[in-house]
């Protein structure tokens, strides 16, 4: 399980589902179910691999081992790991992908941020 | 007496083909220089950013190279959404067939006339036969008027056991081929469902000749072969 080093940060477990819009000012790992919206500007969102997330995403950093269906909007940097499955498009400053990730859309690295 | 005990041992020593092995040769690349790529790279080449279609699976490399340029690069692995166990269905003669109709319902959804380039690489000479016309046809469709269509196939019968190969852009006019190796574990596809396919790795499906190849671009305005030392045809063509 890759967590984020960063001591804090919130975190929503594999049991928890939510529906709806989801937001925040800290730093969060998510391995549960969410479906709406997240929005963490200046912060960062973990996806972990157990992670089922169908919503759009605003966040300073996203980082995906799970699953991601909706757009991907990130004001620093995209990290699909290789367990991760994104059906959406990616706006961020830089994008690494892991071999064995899968996507399926649009990637647009915007040189100057958002 | 050696030789014998050696013998005696490959029997019980099954396959030599490993897991590790498989990882081995899934890591290894192949370079080849590519006719076709310089051709269609004099496109990207310029100062305008583009829609640039790749159609193979996700490349960290092939993102990179046209994100770098300022392009705007989509990627959609069609070849692993063809596997998909729920497109299976049967014809009117009862033979098993994919259901194309859904398959473009889910899969190339974009506007008219969206892509100036599309990479189409290996996928016709591995995809379903039942899928390959009505790819072919969406594709002019979103291919802008003047877009370009990148794609390869083998020139001779390799067998349905020649690799199927991932192409990453290294340059202008060069390519790793890495080759696509079957898994022991199948995966969990784009929608969860267990692609068993994928576990066995993709087989090749056909040979085109030159007029089959023309056949099936009929509706583009222009065609160019290229052909290459290692048995390719890359084919170029343009709305």
């Amino acid at each position: 399980m890759d967590v984020p080093k960063s001591g804090e940060f919130a975190h929503i477990g594999k049991s928890v589902v939510i529906k709806g819009e989801l937001s925040g000012s800290e730093d969060l790992y998510l391995d549960g179910q969410v479906e709406g919206s997240i929005l963490l500007k200046g912060n960062d969102l973990t996806i972990g691999p157990n992670g089922q997330v169908k919503a759009n995403v605003d966040a300073k950093g996203v980082t995906v081992q799970g699953k991601l269906e909706g757009n991907c909007l990130a004001s620093d940097r995209v990290d699909l790991r290789k367990s991760a499955i994104v059906m959406g498009d990616i706006s961020a400053k830089r994008i690494a992908i892991e071999e064995g990730a899968y996507l399926k859309g649009k990637v647009d690295i915007s040189r100057d941020g958002k | 007496m050696a030789l014998e005990s050696q013998g005696f041992m490959k029997l019980f020593r099954g396959s030599s083909s490993t897991p590790e092995t498989n990882e081995k040769t899934a890591a290894q690349k192949l370079t080849r220089r590519s006719s076709g790529l310089a051709e269609v790279a004099r496109i990207w080449a310029g100062e305008d950013p583009l829609c640039i279609l790749d159609m193979g699976a996700t490349s960290a490399g092939n993102i990179r190279y046209f994100a770098e340029r300022g392009h705007r690069i989509y990627s959609e692995d069609l070849l692993s959404a063809s596997t998909e166990p729920d497109l299976a269905i049967k014809d009117e003669s009862g033979n098993m067939v994919l259901d194309s109709r859904r398959f473009l319902e889910e899969n190339l959804v974009y506007p008219a006339a969206h892509f100036d380039v599309v990479l189409c690489w290996n996928l016709p000479d591995y995809m379903d036969e039942s899928l390959v016309k009505p790819v072919v046809d969406r594709l002019w469709s979103v291919l802008k008027p003047g877009g370009a269509l990148l794609a390869f196939f083998h020139t001779k019968d390799a067998g349905p056991d020649s690799p199927c190969y991932r192409y990453h852009i290294t340059g202008n006019d060069s390519l790793d081929m890495q080759a696509v190796v079957p898994k022991r574990e199948v995966r969990r596809g784009p929608t969860g469902a267990v692609h068993r396919s994928i576990g066995s790795g993709f087989r090749l499906q056909r040979v085109f000749n030159n007029r089959h190849v023309e056949n099936l671009f009929r509706d583009f305005a222009s065609i160019k072969f290229f052909l290459s030392r290692d048995n390719i045809r890359e084919v170029l063509v343009v709305r």
